[in-house]
């Protein structure tokens, strides 16, 4: 049976580490590569890397700092954030990626996702959706360009077509929730998790293993979380004690 | 150091099969050379991305060098893509064959509520005449699988909907459906018995 995987997220800018809420008043959080060593000997089951770089420079430093990590590295990588092109994709999986991650760009052009899927397959084809409750009505629409444009366009119905289109699994993240601590968007889980057949991850929300639990019983086949690895609140293999105490599958043997 | 040829078969990912090859003290060297396959000690099959297009790479003299090692029970290890490249064909790519030296023709997973691609750890129970193979979590990322351990081999086995055949081993010969060079450190404890084996 497939176990619930815990996924620890390293936002990464110019080849560090940063913590903050919703990319702002970002603070240093340390290296790339010996965060990623230390989550996978706690027992991380893969680890996401966005990059929150906003220049070009930062872009080429993003492909050298998974090159970086992936010397370190025996779990899965995830990496998004810029990833505007089947170039971009090609570069950041010759450097050591095993997935991409599409947000922005697979909006604004979905075609990205079949040829990215065509070419090095569906299971390196993640679609980011970033979604948020609509302002005026039932559903989520789509945000892009972290968070500055709210596009109108259904969640659920963009998680269809973007899988339909190639995408072999989906990164989740309430646009409402994210750095707010405050648990998992639910509903959007249960009505995405509905909606398409794929891996879903669960993302923006977390403060404690509560909270993952209830985003797993919602749909969730995975559970992303970035501050409160960080801050040390709680260390992946606790968590996962929590998880497996609740009656979840979890992958226990690793870093013990 | 041991050197172990990773065949290049163009549209493979290699970067975690070779960064993984090196943490445990292999030399991993890509290899499209057809004459370096056959003679080389060790050889790694990778396999991410889609069938039509790597067998596209094999036909002809890589597949045969490779079909031939497995015959003669080189040491040969195939990933994921690799091990479904070793079998006679797959859902997949319906009349493209594969390399066939190894029996048997790849599913895809179909089942009410089953998750595809089969995406993430699972479970990995050997058969008691497995040498190489040990029960533990390995991360799998596919959607095709193989349903019969084929005669003569060792195999291993996993539940995704049903149990399917997760990997399979004959002397230094290993064919794994997971992906050992990202299933942590069990992972890279199976690369080392097949370095040695």
């Amino acid at each position: 049976m497939l176990c619930v995987r815990i996924i620890p997220c390293l936002d990464v800018r110019d080849g560090r580490v940063v913590k903050g809420v919703k990319f702002q008043g970002l603070r240093d959080a340390g290296d790339p590569a010996e965060r990623a060593a230390a989550y996978e000997a706690q027992g991380a089951d893969e680890l996401v890397m966005l990059d929150v770089s906003a220049t070009p420079e930062g872009r080429a430093t993003a492909v050298e700092t998974v090159r970086h990590i992936r010397a370190e590295l025996s779990i899965p990588l995830t990496v998004g954030g810029g990833v505007r092109s089947e170039a971009n994709a090609g570069a950041l999986l010759e450097a050591g990626a095993d997935k991409v991650a599409m947000n922005t760009a697979a909006v604004e052009q979905p075609e990205l996702l079949t040829r990215v899927a065509t070419r090095f397959g569906a299971q390196c084809a993640v679609v980011a959706i970033d979604a948020a409750r609509r302002l005026e009505g039932e559903g989520w629409e789509v945000v892009t360009r972290s968070g500055k444009h709210r596009t109108g366009i259904d969640a659920i119905g963009w998680a269809r077509e973007a899988v339909a289109r190639g995408a072999g699994e989906i990164l989740l993240t309430s646009w409402d929730r994210d750095g707010t601590r405050s648990g998992y968007d639910l509903d959007l889980l249960t009505a995405a998790s509905r909606a398409v057949p794929v891996p879903l991850i669960a993302s923006g929300g977390a403060n404690d293993p509560k909270h993952l639990i209830e985003a797993v019983h919602a749909g969730a086949d995975a559970v992303l979380a970035a501050s409160i690895f960080h801050d040390g609140d709680y260390t992946v293999r606790a968590v996962k004690q929590v998880m497996a105490a609740a009656g979840l599958e979890m992958r226990m043997e690793a870093g013990q | 150091m041991s050197v172990v040829r990773v065949v290049r078969t163009g549209t493979a990912n290699l970067a975690s099969v070779v960064a993984g090859l090196k943490r445990v003290d292999a030399e991993p060297v890509l290899c499209a050379d057809p004459d370096l396959l056959a003679k080389a000690d060790r050889v790694v099959l990778p396999g991410v991305g889609a069938l039509a297009a790597a067998m596209e790479t094999l036909r002809g003299g890589l597949g045969d060098a490779l079909s031939a090692r497995v015959r003669a029970g080189r040491p040969t290890l195939a990933v994921c893509l690799g091990l479904q490249l070793l079998l006679e064909g797959s859902d997949e790519s319906p009349g493209v064959p594969g390399l066939g030296v190894v029996a048997g023709h790849a599913h895809k997973f179909t089942g009410v509520g089953l998750r595809v691609p089969h995406l993430g750890w699972n479970r990995v129970e050997p058969d008691a005449d497995c040498r190489l193979l040990r029960p533990g979590h390995a991360y799998f990322a596919h959607s095709f699988y193989l349903a019969e351990a084929p005669t003569g081999w060792a195999a291993a086995r996993t539940t995704h909907g049903r149990a399917y055949v997760s990997a399979f081993e004959r002397g230094p010969v290993l064919a794994c459906q997971f992906h050992p060079e990202l299933s942590g450190a069990w992972g890279l404890d199976l690369l080392r018995r097949w370095l040695e084996a």
